[in-house]
C-alpha cells in the first residue's frame, strides 16, 4: 500500500522548510523567480440599492505592462464579487478558493451566501499565511442582511466601509471619493463616481491603466459591466504597415532531414474489444 | 533592510529615439516626467538644441541632464567665441563623450542620443552610455522603452556596423516622411507596454532648411 504522504502541514499556513535552502541558493548566486503584481486601482462604494465595485485592467511586471485588459473583479457568489490588488496569482487563487467554499456552503445550508461568510473565510486564510499571500481585496455584495462593503488586507485585517479603495492607485481614487461621495447615491451616480475614481487612478498612477470595469450588485440582480469605459485607444497606427518577405531575416544555414521510410502496417484480425 | 541615505539619483523615466537619413535627422522623445509610480508633469521636453545642426535627447535623471545641457551649451558658446563658427555634430559628439567621462567616478545619470547633420550635410546619430562610451550609428534608442523599440528599428532599418570594411553608409534609405511615420508608430507601441512612456511625443527634424518641431498625442494612462 502506498504511504499517505502529507505534502502540506495539516494545520494550514506555510511550511518554511525550504527557506534555509533558498537563502543558501541566493548566496551562491541563484535568482529567485519573480512574480507579477497587478499595480492596481480598485474601488467599491455603497449606494441606495446596493454596492458598486470598480477596477482598472492593467497588470504589470515591474515597468512593463504584462496584460492590457485583465479582469480584476472576481466572482465569489451570484450576489458577491471581489476586486483584487497585489500579486495576481494570490488574488486569483484566494478568490477562487473561497468562491468554491461558498458554493459548498450554499449546498449545505440551502441559503444564499452572506458577505460576512466570504469575509471570514478570506481573512482567516490570509492571517494563517502571515501576510505572505499578497492579496489586498475589496469585497462587496448584497445579502438578506443588506448591502455590505469590506476591505481585506494581506495580513488578514478587515474594515467595513461605505466607500473603499485599494492598490497603488488607491490615493488617486480616494481623493475623488472623499470629495464627491455622499450617502444615498442613485445607481447612475454610483456608477459614474466609481468610473471617475478609477479613471483618476488610471491617469495619475503609472501602475494602473487601460480600461474601467464596473460591477453593480443589488438585491436579486448583479450586473458585471466589463470594459464599461475604454478611455485609452491606441493613438497612432502606421498606414504603411509592415511586411516580412522571405529573405527579410538572414538564413545562415539550412539542413533538411528526410522523414524515415513510411511502412504499411497491416491491422491484425479483430482481437478483443478494449475494456471500458 | 538597507536604509542608506546616500542614493542621490532618481530615474525620471522616458524614452528617446534618433534616426539618421541621407540628408535629414529625426530626433524624438516622449514628454512624460515621472518618479516611482507618480507623474511630475506630462509636458516636459527631453530634447535640447546644442548647435544649429545638433540636437541632444536624454533620458534618466533630469536633474543631472539639466546640468549636463547647461555645461555643453556653455562650452559651445566659448567655442563660438574662439573659432567664429558653430560646432559641427561630430565635434559636439566628442565633447559630450569627454564631459561624461570627466565625471567617471560620480556619473551623470543620463542616457543620451545625439542627432544632427555632419559636415557633409548627411544625417548622423551618436549613442552614449552613462560614462561617455559612444559610437556613430544609423539609429538608436535610449531610456525605459528602448528595449521595446530597438528590436523594431533593427528589423526595419538594419544599419550596417561601422566596423565593416569597406565602410558602408550608416544612414537609412527611408525618406523623411517614412522615418517620421516609423517613429510615431514605434512610440505608440512602446507606450502600450512601458508605464514610463506616454502623454505626448516631441519630434525634431533637422535638415538643410533648419530645425522643425512636431508633436503627437500618446496614451495618458
Amino acid at each position: 500500500m502506498a504511504k499517505v504522504d502529507a505534502d502540506l502541514p495539516l494545520k494550514g499556513g506555510f511550511s518554511f522548510d525550504l527557506c534555509r535552502r533558498n537563502e543558501m541558493l541566493v548566496k551562491k548566486g541563484a535568482t529567485l523567480p519573480g512574480f507579477r503584481k497587478t499595480g492596481t486601482t480598485i474601488v467599491g462604494l455603497v449606494f441606495q440599492d446596493g454596492v458598486v465595485l470598480g477596477a482598472d485592467t492593467r497588470a504589470t511586471e515591474g515597468p512593463i505592462v504584462a496584460d492590457k485588459n485583465c479582469e480584476k473583479i472576481h466572482y465569489m457568489a451570484p450576489n458577491i464579487y471581489c476586486c483584487g490588488a497585489g500579486t495576481a496569482a494570490d488574488t486569483e487563487a484566494v478568490t477562487d478558493m473561497v468562491s468554491s467554499q461558498l458554493q459548498l456552503h450554499r449546498y449545505a445550508t440551502g441559503r444564499e451566501s452572506r458577505v460576512v461568510t466570504a469575509l471570514t473565510l478570506l481573512k482567516s486564510h490570509l492571517f494563517s499565511y502571515q501576510g505572505y499571500v499578497s492579496a489586498a481585496l475589496v469585497l462587496g455584495g448584497v445579502d438578506v442582511t443588506g448591502p455590505h462593503l469590506h476591505t481585506v488586507y494581506p495580513h488578514g485585517s478587515t474594515d467595513t466601509l461605505p466607500f473603499a479603495t485599494m492598490g497603488s492607485g488607491s490615493l488617486a481614487a480616494m481623493a475623488v471619493f472623499e470629495s464627491k461621495y455622499r450617502e444615498g447615491l442613485t445607481r447612475e451616480e454610483g456608477i459614474s463616481l466609481v468610473a471617475e475614481a478609477i479613471c483618476s487612478g488610471i491617469f495619475n498612477d503609472l501602475g494602473s491603466g487601460s480600461n474601467v470595469d464596473v460591477c453593480v450588485i443589488t438585491k436579486g440582480k448583479t450586473e458585471y459591466l466589463r470594459n464599461h469605459l475604454l478611455p485609452n485607444p491606441r493613438t497612432y497606427v502606421s498606414s504603411k504597415g509592415y511586411s516580412f518577405v522571405k529573405g527579410h531575416t538572414e538564413v545562415l544555414s539550412t539542413k533538411i532531414i528526410p522523414l524515415t521510410q513510411k511502412e504499411k502496417v497491416e491491422v491484425a484480425a479483430e482481437g478483443d474489444a478494449m475494456e471500458e | 533592510m538597507s536604509r542608506r541615505g546616500d542614493w542621490v539619483y532618481e530615474n525620471n523615466g522616458g524614452t528617446c529615439v534618433a534616426i539618421a537619413g541621407a540628408d535629414y535627422c529625426v530626433v524624438a522623445a516622449d514628454t512624460r516626467l515621472s518618479t516611482g509610480y507618480s507623474i511630475y508633469t506630462r509636458d516636459y521636453s527631453k530634447i535640447c538644441k546644442l548647435a544649429d545642426k545638433c540636437v541632444l535627447a536624454s533620458s534618466g535623471f533630469q536633474g543631472d541632464i539639466k546640468a549636463l545641457q547647461k555645461n555643453l551649451s556653455a562650452r559651445h558658446l566659448i567655442y563660438q567665441h574662439q573659432h567664429n563658427k558653430q560646432m559641427s555634430c561630430p565635434a559636439m559628439a566628442q565633447l559630450l563623450s569627454n564631459t561624461l567621462y570627466y565625471k567617471r567616478f560620480f556619473p551623470y545619470y543620463a542616457f543620451n542620443v545625439l542627432g544632427g547633420l555632419d559636415n557633409e550635410g548627411k544625417g548622423c546619430v551618436f549613442t552614449y552610455d552613462a560614462v561617455g562610451s559612444y559610437e556613430r550609428v544609423g539609429y538608436s534608442s535610449q531610456g525605459s522603452g528602448s528595449t521595446l523599440i530597438m528590436p523594431v528599428l533593427d528589423n526595419q532599418l538594419k544599419s550596417p556596423s561601422p566596423l565593416l570594411l569597406p565602410a558602408k553608409d550608416s544612414v537609412t534609405p527611408l525618406s523623411e516622411m517614412e522615418a517620421v511615420d516609423l517613429v510615431k508608430d514605434v512610440f505608440a507601441s512602446a507606450t502600450e507596454r512601458d508605464i514610463y512612456t506616454g502623454d505626448k511625443l516631441e519630434i525634431v527634424i533637422i535638415n538643410a532648411s533648419g530645425i522643425q518641431h512636431e508633436f503627437m498625442e500618446l496614451r495618458k494612462d
